[in-house]
């Protein structure tokens, strides 16, 4: 599409669990190539929020675009949408019957119709990128957290995407474990690629993102530029919650 | 016992044949039947949802040997079955029941987030249950579906009611002619008992070969360094 599209647009966006309205009206446009932080506390909306762009779950009211095309789930091949949005979980996710190469291929060569020589080249480049080029016949079980982690971006990036989003990836792991997966993270964002990344690591935030937006309660109250954000925050909640987690 | 073990040695090996035919035959029905009705039972359609739970309520809720008697004289008005034929179908309909329910639950106990992983990477819903989601549930099943293979092999021995000549039948005609059923009875429990140990070593020897789990203590790569004490 053209390049004066927004990566990504919510307009509206409402979100119910049964009773429980999670998203109450989220509007946010992510250009591309940009990255953007969810914080907030837990129970704001923000997985739930990262969880409709990957139409994982579906929003109820509202209007989801991505790069410039409006995301319909009744008339819209949902699985061609998120095979352009690469998504990497808290939990990690990787198949546990499949080693490192199979679980980084599986998509590329069942969804894209890759050729396995191909898909397994391409495999063994991105895991070369993620610093795990020896673990390509390890199994899961086998790999400490934050190689799994590693593994998972490398399977979402082997999608080719144009969107990553990154639902809290780094808050399972041993703390000495979290540096390596933030520092993929930060070369994956000097790549160009268009981020969107919940996260508890203030650190990360401040140095990677280009904005920093803060939710609570199923609303953004605060979209900034992270130095804002975390200097002189405008709003009452963001300083009250940045004390908390700082 | 010695002379009736070689006295009717060729009775027995094909009441084995027999059995073993009976028991192939039916569990591979009721895996299929089995699978079947687990997807039923698993989808969010009331009606398919329904249907499931009617077949498992009936089913576990009669005897099989009703079950059999059912099949095989019940229905002969409107469809004549081979004894043979009455009697696998009867088991596979019966272990079916028992099959869906450990799939389901093999089904269900597989984290949501594999599914969800799968199909954020684009991959369809029944590629992802074919591709994520099944290879590990079949794993979990292994170890029940043994189970129920084992009262499936021992269940058929009630198709002998059918004139089903299996281990359990020509037992029964043995000790009405030489008037020793303590002998002829142990041995017919003999062959059951060789099958089902038979049978257990496969499985184990299956179960082994699946487990994932154990390949974490064998680590093709020492990692030293996160080993815990």
């Amino acid at each position: 599409m053209s390049n004066t599209e927004h990566m990504i647009k919510l307009e509206d966006v409402h979100k119910y669990f049964g009773k429980l309205h999670v998203l109450r009206g989220i509007n946010l446009e992510v250009d591309r190539s940009d990255v953007v932080v969810l914080i907030g506390p837990s129970g704001s909306g923000k997985s739930t929020l990262l969880r409709c762009l990957n139409f994982l779950e579906l929003a109820q009211q509202g209007s989801i675009y991505i790069d410039g095309q409006l995301v319909d789930p009744d008339s819209t091949n949902l699985d061609k949408v998120r095979a352009r949005v690469g998504m990497v979980f808290q939990h990690f996710n990787l198949f546990p019957h499949k080693n490192v190469l199979e679980n980084v291929t599986m998509a590329p060569i069942n969804v894209r119709k890759e050729k396995k020589k191909a898909a397994r080249e391409k495999a063994r480049a991105l895991l070369s990128q993620v610093g795990l080029e020896d673990k390509d016949r390890a199994y899961p079980s086998q790999l400490s957290g934050g190689q799994k982690q590693r593994v998972a971006i490398a399977r979402a990036l082997a999608m080719e995407p144009d969107i990553m989003l990154f639902d809290e990836a780094t808050s399972a792991l041993d703390p000495e474990l979290v540096g390596e997966v933030l520092q993929v993270m930060q070369d994956l964002a000097a790549e160009g690629m268009t981020m969107l990344v919940v996260t508890h690591e203030m650190g990360f935030a401040r140095e990677v993102a280009d904005r920093v937006v803060m939710m609570d309660e199923g609303l953004i109250i605060e979209d900034n530029t992270p130095q804002q954000m975390f200097d002189s925050p405008k709003e009452e909640r963001t300083s009250k919650f940045l004390r908390q987690v700082l | 016992m010695l002379s009736i073990l070689q006295e009717h040695f060729f009775a027995f090996l094909e009441a084995t044949s027999m059995t073993l035919r009976l028991t192939a035959i039916s569990l591979l029905l009721a895996v299929a039947v089995g699978l079947i009705v687990a997807f039923l039972k698993l989808s969010p359609n009331r009606l398919l949802n329904g249907a499931a739970n009617v077949y498992i309520t009936v089913i576990r809720g009669t005897p099989l040997i009703v079950q059999l008697m059912f099949l095989y004289f019940g229905i002969s008005r409107l469809i004549v079955l081979s004894s043979f034929w009455a009697g696998a179908l009867a088991l596979a309909i019966h272990a079916g029941a028992y099959v869906a329910e450990i799939f389901r639950g093999a089904i269900q106990s597989i984290d949501k987030g594999q599914m969800e992983a799968s199909r954020s990477l684009g991959i369809p819903y029944w590629q992802s249950m074919r591709l994520v989601v099944l290879p590990q549930a079949f794993r979990r099943a292994v170890p029940p579906l043994g189970n129920q293979f084992i009262i499936g092999l021992k269940d058929s021995s009630l198709v002998a009611y059918l004139g089903v000549s299996e281990i359990y039948g020509t037992a029964l005609s043995i000790q009405a002619e030489n008037f020793q059923p303590f002998e002829t009875y142990v041995v017919a429990g003999m062959y059951y008992l060789v099958l089902v140990l038979i049978f257990t070593l496969l499985v184990n020897r299956l179960e082994a070969r699946l487990d994932v789990e154990k390949r974490r203590n064998e680590p093709e790569v020492p990692q030293l360094e996160y080993a815990t004490p």
